[in-house]
């Protein structure tokens, strides 16, 4: 069998899982409290095993993610079966198919309303990097010029295993993350400040208008 | 929040953060999880290594005739292709306006080629028209003529910034309202002209209109689209059932629809354009991703037009294989459609036993072709791979299987009462306004108009087969629901008659290594899985077509959207949308 | 029977014997409220693994598999991540109307909750209006809903709210109607009285025969509406608006109104069990005495459960199975029809009740 080469990762590696267990591992072992430690597993195991997707399809990849709820490949058995129409609701954005330079701003909006905890996933080539239209005047070359991406699922479409995979590899990523725990709550977060500066002006306008 | 998203570890092979996939790009990080998947760029090498090198001489000549899907359109003058068009539409009963495809002719001007048909006699005419000013270049407008004129000619304006005279909307239609250039013109530069912008695009309430009066001037009118008192939703572009990303401005009286203003080209890739600077084998690439549910058609669409043009005769074996696959994607379509009608409708359950049978067809697509869903098979002068030695096993197994678990979907589903409620009688649309829309396919059949294409026009093996076109007379949306329902029977019965006696032959012929077709204008059309779906190809003899047009299956079905809607309610509105069933892929293209 | 009025005597006599009365029934009243709380998170937990379990099954998939043996701990999880999510407050809203509607709905439900008949002597709302208490404080949820579609600022919020407040106001009505039909036959408002009479007497749907068994198919239909469930769930009709109601609703402000979603389901079936089922009196066959015996030895806790979730999985059945309706069928299904055959319904058991004809 043809080995794919991979730039960063050796092909063992990228086989097993338990490389990545234990980078997640390696990642959460430095050195908290343990109660606050475990207060955030616990409530890391609760985000992992719930990431609600948001219906958003916008081309030949959102039937692949209808094939991965239905009977076959069941996203079910992850618990990510209830797909939220409302991006208040949802925990992660699959971004399925191009993003197309009028459906950008739109994107972007969708993310700004989801609640946080907030995910993103890149899935197919179009969302990555434009894919096929990577030459198109109206394309979005890859979706991560306009919001941030967590995880990126190749393919044209990807297969379904690609999805769970995809969504695996994000349930690893929840588990690193704090709740409680080391976040430097001092440090202040420069995103934050810009987007309550705009969201200001836009109050101010409408007050205006 | 933030930095916990720099960590970043990645699906697939890339771990190295938002970089690495960058500096990856398109192909590297594609065909890991679909190894048979070969993205545009790939195609090129693909195609050209497989025919043996050596061999220019044996490839066939360009034909001395015109090839049989050449077409010549007559050239009106402007000031006379209003009196013309009237002539055609009263008195020649050419109802049916086919294809409204603007050009960009360079030193000859822009224009507009027109297609039309006549439903009782089945005769055909062709016109253009050239308009050398590219300041501010005008045409006359048939939108009163043939409803579907008016969205084409937004359309036209659109990419061309053609104006149309006496149109009573002359908004753009795929691209942002504040977009600067007109895509296709050959020398639009609309890359440079248009950086990303992340603002709210603009909506106006209010079009223009342009009257051309008796001495040449030309006169504005405003046009309101909603009065400021209305109550407008908006559906889409982010919207559960509008499958996939299209925007409808829907007013409301109560829970009454009093008008639909589509907007489009949320996801428009500009296909057309970016096939110009393609050699044809990678333009193929893209037809997949058109209508992804009528991949095979529409790929079978194109290599049919460019082998039509270049005069290259595929072997039997070549066409039979087409048309089994074609019919096995219509009914992959169809049941999807299943799927997502009762999803939208509310039974979830009936979704999920759609799509369980719809597997077995991805199946046996995967054993051929490597795809599930983008199957890149078709190819110039043949099929991508010879026939998998399980495809007949496997397809004579589902022929019954799925007889069977069609007699389920009637029994989940088709009896219910509510469904029935739901559908009959809703959103009428009559045998008149589905041809002055050009709804073609189920949506046309339901309301009585006979345009199946494999009928009218055989082309692969649809000429050896026996069937029947399902027609009714209803036009509501069960009328439109059931007759897909039927169709898969019919292609079922299609598929069986092929399916034990695939001739012998090449699954490919040898072509040049690089292709060029002869100059000309080529139509070709196919019935794709929701309509007629047709390739529009302007050569100048070069190695990639000069002007590419699909005749989208879809946009008609949008368009008709407000006919079909006015005085329904909100859930009708999800009625009818599932049932004229459109792609949106397909219609912004 | 176990009377579990033996059990609540004990304890305030116990706590008397050291406290004033007042304090004792003080902390009685902390104890049974966090038992209801208590009781509430599970049972909605357990619902909604019931139903993500069943619809699975229902269309050939394995449903939650993952989390714990079979996903039997997938909704704890679920619960987990929705306390710990944002909950976002819209600018130009009515804050304090947008804060309080969902607990407007929990707290309807959870008084709805208290009142059901768990045993005999078990039950903490009890007194002889209870139907006239029970049906009031039902109807206290829909303002929750109308106001979450009012404040949320929201075209579908609004419009899901406006179809809420129709379709529940009108199916309260055919709710009502059946109730009356069953206390005309029962001759008391009170559920104790009711489930106690039906422990001795029979079932009220073996008893009243023809218009309770079309009492109970009313009911069914319509206490399925009010809980806005498929194929009545067009106030957050997900193809039509997103989410209805509750679109602009995250993190545990959501979670309450999908708590409540189940919990609704929950009293619905608890309902139509105490009223139509027997509540928690054993099912006894008059002449088999030795196979009513051993009925009476299982608890009446379980008869009550039991009946509820069967009542549970019929409605869950329906909602897996039907396409939605529309609004104005939805209207017309009740006005011109439930409301029409439920009134003969009544004079059928008024004429049936004083006749004597019932059993």
């Amino acid at each position: 069998m043809k080995r794919p080469k991979i730039k960063s990762i050796p092909y063992e590696e990228f086989k097993d899982n338990e490389t990545f267990e234990k980078l997640v591992g390696e990642l959460n072992a430095k050195g908290t409290n343990v109660i606050v430690r475990t207060l955030d597993e616990l409530i890391d195991w609760g985000r992992s095993n719930s990431l609600w997707p948001l219906t958003f399809a916008t081309s030949c990849c959102g039937i692949e993610f209808m094939a991965v709820c239905a009977a076959r490949y069941d996203i079910a058995r992850f618990g990510f079966e209830v797909t939220r129409n409302s991006p208040r609701q949802a925990d992660v954005i699959l971004v399925s198919g191009t993003i197309t330079t009028k459906m950008a701003p739109v994107l972007k909006r969708l993310y700004d309303q989801m609640a946080d905890p907030k995910y993103v996933v890149a899935i197919g080539g179009c969302a990555i990097s434009g894919g096929p239209f990577t030459k198109s005047y109206h394309v979005v070359k890859g979706v991560d010029n306009v919001i941030p991406v967590d995880v990126y699922v190749p393919g044209c479409p990807p297969r379904p295993e690609s999805f769970l995979y995809g969504m695996m590899q994000l349930q690893r990523k929840v588990k690193v993350e704090n709740f409680f725990g080391t976040t430097n709550r001092k440090q202040k977060d420069p995103y934050r400040e810009q987007m309550a500066q705009i969201s200001e002006e836009l109050y101010q306008e409408e007050e205006q208008a | 929040m933030t930095d916990i998203k720099d960590n970043t570890l990645k699906a697939g092979q890339e771990t190295a953060g938002q970089e690495a996939a960058k500096a990856a790009e398109k192909p590297a990080a594609q065909p890991v999880a679909a190894a048979a998947e070969k993205p545009a760029a790939a195609e090129k090498p693909a195609a050209a290594a497989r025919p043996a090198a050596p061999r220019p001489a044996a490839a066939p000549a360009a034909p001395a005739a015109p090839a049989k899907n050449q077409i010549e359109p007559k050239n009106v003058a402007p000031a006379e292709l209003r009196a013309e068009m009237e002539r055609l539409k009263n008195e020649e009963k050419m109802d049916f306006l086919e294809n409204l495809v603007g050009m960009d002719w360079g030193e000859e001007g822009l224009g507009v080629i027109y297609q039309l048909e006549s439903t009782t006699t089945g005769k055909r005419a062709e016109l253009k028209s050239v308009t050398a000013d590219r300041e501010n270049p005008m045409l006359p407008s048939v939108s009163d003529l043939w409803d579907i004129a008016n969205i084409y000619e937004r359309e036209v304006f659109d990419f061309f910034g053609i104006k149309f005279t006496g149109h009573p909307d002359m908004r753009r239609i795929f691209l942002r309202e504040d977009w600067v250039g007109y895509p296709m013109r050959k020398d639009d530069e609309a890359e440079k002209n248009n950086p990303l912008r992340m603002t709210n695009e603009p909506l106006a309430d209010v079009t223009e209109s342009l009257t051309l009066n008796a001495d040449g001037t030309v006169t504005k009118t405003e046009n309101r689209i909603f009065e400021d008192g209305e109550y407008v939703v908006n559906i889409g572009p982010q919207h559960p059932s509008t499958h996939g990303v299209l925007h409808f401005r829907v007013s409301l009286e109560g829970e009454r629809i009093k008008k639909i203003d589509p907007i489009l080209g949320y996801i428009h890739r500009g296909v057309e354009k970016i096939s110009e600077q393609m050699t044809y084998p990678q333009t193929l690439a893209l037809t997949d991703r058109l209508d992804y549910l009528g991949a095979m058609q529409n790929r079978h669409a194109l290599c049919m037009c460019i082998e039509q043009a270049m005069g290259v005769e595929v072997s039997d074996r070549v066409k039979v294989i087409r048309t089994i696959m074609d019919e096995l994607q219509r009914i992959d379509s169809h049941i999807l459609f299943f799927s997502c009608l009762c999803q939208d409708l509310g039974a979830t359950t009936a979704f999920l036993y759609g799509f369980r049978d719809r597997e077995k067809i991805l199946d046996i697509f995967e054993e051929t072709c490597g795809g599930r869903l983008i199957l890149n098979y078709n190819t110039i002068g043949g099929v991508m791979a010879d026939l998998h030695p399980n495809f007949q096993k496997r397809v004579s197994e589902f022929i019954p299987y799925m007889r069977k678990n069609l007699q389920e979907y009637h029994d989940i589903f088709t009896g219910n009462v509510i469904f029935q409620n739901r559908s009959k009688g809703v959103g009428v649309l009559t045998k008149e306004q589905c041809i002055s829309f050009g709804c073609t396919g189920g949506t046309g059949r339901a309301a009585g108009w006979h345009n199946d294409v494999r009928k009218l026009h055989p082309y692969a093996a649809y000429d050896k087969v026996e069937f029947n076109e399902v027609t009714r007379t209803e036009g509501d949306s069960f009328a439109r629901y059931m007759i897909r329902m039927d169709e898969i029977l019919e292609s079922l019965h299609i598929i069986e008659q092929l399916i034990d006696n695939i001739p012998e032959g090449n699954f490919q012929e040898k072509m040049k290594p690089i292709i060029k077709v002869p100059a000309g204008t080529y139509y070709s059309a196919v019935e794709g899985s929701r309509g007629k779906f047709g390739v529009l190809l302007e050569s100048n003899g070069d190695k990639s077509p000069y002007r590419l047009h699909y005749r989208s299956t879809g946009l008609p079905l949008v368009a008709v959207m407000d006919t079909a809607c006015r005085n329904s309610m909100i859930a009708d509105l999800i009625t009818i949308g599932g049932t004229v069933d459109y792609v949106v892929p397909d219609i912004d293209r | 029977m176990f009377n579990f009025n033996i059990v609540s005597s004990w304890i305030h006599g116990l706590l008397t014997g050291v406290m004033p009365e007042w304090a004792a029934i003080l902390i009685e009243s902390i104890v049974v409220a966090l038992v209801i709380i208590t009781l509430y998170a599970i049972f909605a937990i357990l619902l909604i693994y019931m139903e993500r379990k069943i619809c699975a099954f229902f269309q050939c998939r394995l449903g939650p598999m993952r989390v714990g043996p079979y996903g039997t701990i997938q909704v704890l999880s679920d619960v987990l991540k929705m306390m710990t999510k944002e909950v976002i407050n819209l600018r130009q809203t009515d804050h304090f109307l947008h804060n309080m509607a969902p607990f407007l709905v929990v707290t309807a439900s959870m008084v709805t909750f208290a009142c059901l008949p768990w045993n005999a002597g078990a039950q903490i709302i009890d007194f002889n209006v209870g139907v006239f208490f029970f049906l009031a404080i039902s109807s206290l949820g829909v303002v929750g809903i109308l106001l979450a579609g009012w404040s949320s600022n929201n075209k579908y919020s609004l419009i899901g709210a406006m179809r809420s407040g129709a379709q529940i106001i009108s199916y309260e009505l055919s709710i009502g109607m059946t109730m009356l039909t069953m206390i005309c036959l029962t001759g008391t408002m009170s559920f104790s009285e009711i489930c106690a009479q039906q422990a001795t007497e029979g079932w009220n749907i073996f008893r009243g025969h023809l218009p309770a068994v079309i009492a109970f198919l009313i009911y069914l239909v319509a206490g399925n509406a009010e809980c806005n469930r498929g194929p009545f769930d067009l106030p957050e009709s997900e193809s039509e608006l997103t989410a209805g109601y509750h679109t602009e609703y995250s993190g545990m402000h959501f979670g309450y109104y999908y708590l409540a979603e189940y919990l609704n389901l929950f009293i619905c079936a608890g309902m139509a069990s105490t009223i139509f089922l027997g509540g928690w009196a054993p099912l006894h066959i008059a002449g088999l005495d030795g196979f009513n015996m051993v009925m009476d030895y299982i608890p009446g806790a379980v008869w009550f459960i039991g009946k509820t979730f069967f009542v549970v999985f019929l409605l869950m059945w329906l909602r897996w199975t039907f396409p939605r309706l529309r609004i104005d069928q939805i209207l017309s299904l009740e006005w011109k029809y439930l409301v029409p055959i439920s009134m003969i319904n009544l004079i059928l058991m008024a004429l049936i009740v004083s006749f004597g004809l019932h059993f």
